[in-house]
């Protein structure tokens, strides 16, 4: 019997959430191990590191890798996955744009550390001890990995094949890019994994946007009755869909909870905070400065919402400090 | 001795991009020109046919490929000669200027101008105040920012093509 093509899963600056939607393939998981041998997979599976050292070079068909990258021992796995993988994949929002994790890039690497280890409302440590990078105690020698002054998505780090977008990807997209890949009949490289096309054109409420939206003030999920019928723009409510890509299905929508970005943009945006941006303020109906800015102030935080999911990958990639930060 | 000459610490000068709109602002910069008004010569124009064609991905794209300024100029409000593209500038700019502080961007690297096109002398006075403005604040150099900030990944590269050794000494 010929040997099945061998997949890894890998995770890096991750919550979890795209292991479980591996697991949300439900009986269809039994199709995929049936097809493939699983090589790697912290999660759920015991094998190390060394484990994945000893493969030749290249003889893992493809690896999907989730999480951003903050640490170096994210990124000495990465490459090492790299290395051993002839296709990877960055999969979900974090490792394809940087995903929440990436908000830290708003803040400055002794800004975070200080708060963690001293400032913290939980944190009692009056000694601010601090992690060090190589402990030598009772004759051992412990080392932690280094924590890196900025989030990074997993393109930043190695070169990625594909992207699987969503925070997490839906089962379907995971089970039509196993198909894709199984099949040999390879994508061009470099290609995201999900339709192009904004979500508004696949949102069961499309039917529903106007063309000039007038707003006069954002209004959040919470403090409103949503129509399900209308489109939530129309109802004040600030949605992501016009510079989101499609692919989703619009699950969000359809529960009445705005898009908040997690499949990231479109091929034709560049910066997709920018664009969702421009697409909402433009739409304000006040004409006068005071009058535009008292609706824009209902958007209290622009940069986490417009950004969510993308800001190291974003024009700026993270907040300038003028030192290192 | 280098056959280059490397740019001196104080030898730097402000870089402004300037969008301005066909109809009035550009216009206005080309009566100045006309007129031999003298002003700084830090500003690139770059000519587009409305202020409300400047998507904000230019701003953040000329930022973070090395201007120090954006100058947006449009005609003064009521006078778009697309009825409503200067008003669109406006509130996407506010909203812009809020984010771009919070990204640590200095308000001032930042002005948008209604400016007709019988103000050339408006063009000369918005420009060279600007690049006192700019030159004050000093560079925002992001094109070395980034290549700075991705100097922690070059460490580990030998490390998975090669022998593994102690990282974090």
């Amino acid at each position: 019997m010929p040997d099945k093509p061998k997949v890894a899963f890998y995770w890096c600056a991750s919550c979890g959430g795209c292991e479980e939607s591996v697991v949300d393939l439900a009986e269809s998981i039994l199709d995929v191990v049936a097809a493939v041998d699983i090589v790697m997979w912290p999660v759920a599976m015991d094998f190390k590191k060394k484990d994945v050292e000893a493969m030749a070079d290249g003889s893992i068909l493809v690896s999907l890798v989730n999480g951003a990258v903050r640490t170096s021992e994210q990124e000495e796995m990465a490459k090492l996955m790299r290395k051993k993988s002839k296709l990877i994949i960055a999969y979900g929002s974090c490792a394809h744009t940087g995903g929440i994790p990436g908000l830290a890039n708003q803040f400055g690497r002794e800004e975070l550390l200080r708060y963690i280890y001293e400032e913290s409302p939980s944190t009692v440590n009056p000694q601010k001890t601090r992690p060090e990078l190589k402990v030598i105690a009772n004759g051992s020698t412990v080392t932690l990995p280094n924590f890196f002054n900025i989030v990074r998505a997993l393109d930043q780090v190695i070169d990625v094949d594909y992207y699987l977008p969503g925070c997490p990807p839906t089962p379907k997209l995971l089970k039509q890019a196993l198909e894709v890949l199984l099949s040999g009949k390879l994508p061009e490289k470099g290609a995201v994994l999900a339709p192009d096309i904004a979500l508004c054109d696949e949102c069961p409420k499309k039917d529903t946007k106007p063309s000039d939206l007038k707003f006069t003030e954002f209004k959040r999920p919470h403090w409103m009755q949503i129509d399900p019928k209308v489109c939530l723009l129309a109802q004040g409510i600030l949605c992501m869909g016009p510079a989101t890509r499609g692919g989703c299905e619009g699950v969000c929508i359809s529960g009445n909870m705005p898009c908040t970005g997690c499949f990231g943009p479109p091929s034709r945006i560049k910066d997709q905070g920018a664009k969702i941006l421009s697409a909402l303020a433009s739409q304000v109906e006040a004409k006068d400065e005071k009058g535009i800015d008292e609706t824009l102030a209902t958007i209290p935080d622009p940069v986490g919402t417009f950004y969510r999911y993308g800001l190291p990958v974003s024009l700026l990639r993270r907040k300038n400090f003028n030192s290192t930060g | 001795m280098p056959t280059v000459e490397q740019p001196k610490e104080n030898s730097w000068e402000p870089r402004i991009i300037a969008f301005f709109c066909n109809w009035c602002t550009y216009t206005a910069a080309d009566l100045a020109g006309v007129s031999r008004l003298r002003y700084a010569p830090n500003a690139r124009i770059i000519r587009v046919m409305c202020s409300g064609r400047v998507d904000p991905q230019f701003i953040l794209d000329a930022f973070s490929k090395g201007a120090d300024g954006v100058l947006i100029g449009g005609c003064h409000p009521g006078d778009c000669h697309y009825m409503e593209g200067n008003y669109k500038a406006l509130r996407r700019m506010q909203l812009l200027k809020r984010m771009m502080k919070d990204m640590g961007i200095e308000e001032k690297r930042f002005r948008l101008e209604w400016i007709s096109a019988s103000e050339g002398e408006r063009v000369k006075t918005v420009i060279n105040e600007m690049t006192d403005q700019v030159r004050a604040l000093g560079p925002l150099g992001l094109p070395k920012k980034f290549a700075e900030w991705d100097k922690e990944l070059e460490s580990l590269e030998h490390e998975v093509n090669g022998k593994r050794d102690t990282i974090h000494a």
